[in-house]
């Protein structure tokens, strides 16, 4: 497969990463090489294989519904980029 | 005082031949002088350090000290210490003091150990040769121009140097095994659950696991004591009872049977690498193992089916960098888009955002059953080779990378030949398994690595198999010239 100049822009705003226009073409050498590597995975038959989330196939564990943790809302936002009066302010999203 | 093992340190500590202060300070003395060189360590945290020690004096002189109270260690900066920069190698995390200690950090400061500071790595974790990193590249003490490997790079070049007694890694592919072996040091990575993922900055959630990185066996397992068990608060923790990692250090190896996989000393391998490994592998025999040889037929599936799950993990994982609650934030965002994509965009650097990109792709629309879930089911077929084997051998003995250690600047152009760095050790982590690497000899004075691979939980097998080794050879014992 090879990837250009287009799918690399479509999948760094997937990914919401601003990348340099001057950059894309060797972003799209390097992924074009990497998914040939991975392609190498398509010669294999894996029918009937089931696939392999965790190593020792460990199930999600329960516990009772206590408040375990307590309320560290100003140490958190201690190392904020930008904060007021307890909530974390980022550019206006609804006009 | 550089020279003594962990278990000479405590005699002195406990015999009052000399304090955890002086102790302390004789490290950050040596940190003075060599760092500015190997640039092992992103920040020496020295207050801190001088104000732990003088607490586990106090509790040397009352007795109720343990055994590792008032040894120094560095940690990687991977894992979260609280009051302390915990970057990550990363410009996103450059500002980022952690308000809170990761599990391994707690143990670890509840066993009395003092905390000299925090090690550079590749960033994020992603790498083979801590040239990825923001803080620079870290040099080898075998050959500064030459990588100590990676991603714990900085936690390998630490203890060769003996800037440190000894220090914790993580390993995703091979981060704790490849530097170890490039560095001559005993590396250990534990089963996937065996220590707490709970503070340390996750890459790959079902591949990272942390573990030690020492001079000697012996040292690895007194601090895997102290990291391992069960943490409710990591998900994939394992509640299973915690052995005591030295009690079985000395076991006879008689009966012991050691498998090679065939695919490990395949043409990619150096030749002369190959021969130190087999001059190893003799010594065993001597020591009472039999040798058979094995299949680990699907090892070249490791490589692609990792470069799948790793980084669609990571692109899940880095999706809370965002510039919104810590971290980089770039200048005056326009919109809530631009304040994502530009604050990502120069906080990540290269290798991160080739990482995030092949996993965004990978996991997007339409494309999730041809990388993700085939690689899942590739997986199950590298993790079911490793059982077929174990079901006739004990312990698995190879390389553990495929070179020695590689001049600065010799692979960053190419991705993919990076990558081929670690191809002697991510099956183990798509397993699950248990890993170590430790030192085999020298190639041209460059040390080799030989690596163990042990069964679900096998560790204290693993260090009795690596400690025996250690008492008839003195690989271990070499140190670099200049740092003695």
């Amino acid at each position: 497969m090879s990837l250009d100049k287009t799918d690399v822009e479509k999948i760094a705003l997937l990914a919401c990463l601003a990348i340099d226009d001057a950059d894309i073409p060797d972003y799209a050498r390097d992924l074009t090489n990497i998914f040939n590597l991975v392609e190498q995975l398509n010669n294999v038959d894996t029918s009937n294989i089931s696939p392999m989330a965790h190593p020792l196939d460990a199930h999600q564990r329960l516990r009772p519904d206590v408040i375990t943790e307590t309320n560290q809302r100003e140490i958190f936002q201690s190392i904020a980029p930008k904060t007021e009066e307890g909530v974390y302010l980022v550019p206006q999203v609804i006009e | 005082m550089h020279h003594k093992s962990l278990s000479e340190l405590s005699l002195s500590l406990h015999n009052g031949e000399f304090s955890s202060v002086e102790l302390t300070q004789h490290y950050l003395d040596r940190i003075k002088t060599y760092n500015g060189k190997l640039n092992a360590y992103i920040t020496v945290s020295e207050d801190s350090a001088l104000a732990q020690a003088q607490a586990a004096d106090l509790q040397l002189q009352k007795n109720t000290a343990g055994k590792l109270t008032g040894i120094p260690l560095a940690h990687k900066d991977i894992f979260c210490t609280q009051g302390i920069l915990t970057s990550c190698g990363s410009k996103m995390l450059d500002n980022f003091i952690s308000p809170y200690n990761a599990t391994v950090v707690e143990k670890i400061n509840a066993a009395g150990m003092v905390t000299l500071g925090k090690t550079n790595m590749d960033e994020f974790a992603m790498g083979s040769s801590n040239e990825t990193s923001f803080y620079g590249a870290v040099k080898n003490p075998w050959d500064n121009n030459r990588v100590p490997g990676g991603s714990s790079g900085g936690s390998a070049a630490t203890i060769a140097a003996r800037l440190a007694p000894i220090a914790t890694g993580t390993d995703t592919g091979g981060s704790i095994r490849q530097p170890a072996s490039l560095c001559n040091l005993t590396g250990l990575k534990p089963t996937y659950g065996r220590i707490s993922r709970y503070g340390m900055i996750a890459f790959a959630s079902s591949l990272d696991q942390a573990g030690p990185i020492a001079n000697s066996a012996e040292d690895a397992a007194l601090l895997l004591n102290e990291m391992a068990g069960f943490d409710e608060r990591d998900s994939t923790s394992v509640d299973r009872d915690v052995p005591d990692y030295t009690a079985t250090l000395n076991d006879s190896l008689a009966g012991l049977k050691i498998g090679l996989p065939t695919e490990f000393f395949d043409e990619g391998l150096d030749p002369n690498i190959a021969a130190t490994i087999e001059t190893a592998i003799k010594a065993y025999e001597s020591l009472g193992a039999t040798i058979k040889e094995i299949t680990l037929p699907n090892t070249g599936l490791a490589v692609p089916t990792y470069y799948v799950v790793a980084p669609a993990e990571c692109s899940s994982n880095l999706s809370r960098m965002d510039g919104v609650r810590f971290g980089h934030r770039c200048d005056d965002p326009k919109d809530l888009l631009d304040l994502y994509q530009r604050s990502r965009g120069e906080g990540f650097g290269e290798e991160v955002k080739r990482r995030i990109m092949i996993g965004t792709y990978a996991l997007s629309a339409g494309y999730y059953d041809a990388y993700y879930l085939k690689a899942q089911q590739c997986r199950r077929l590298i993790s079911d080779d490793f059982q077929q084997a174990f079901k006739d051998i004990d312990v698995i003995m190879g390389p553990t990378a495929p070179t020695t250690a590689f001049k600065l600047g010799d692979k960053t152009d190419d991705p993919v030949a990076m990558y081929l760095a670690d191809i002697y050790t991510i099956s183990t982590n798509l397993a699950g398994l248990p890993g170590m690497s430790i030192p085999a000899g020298f190639v041209d004075g460059l040390p080799v690595g030989l690596q163990l691979i042990g069964n679900y939980f096998d560790e204290a097998k693993l260090l009795n198999i690596a400690h025996r080794y250690q008492q008839m050879t003195d690989w271990h014992q070499q140190m670099p010239a200049a740092y003695k």
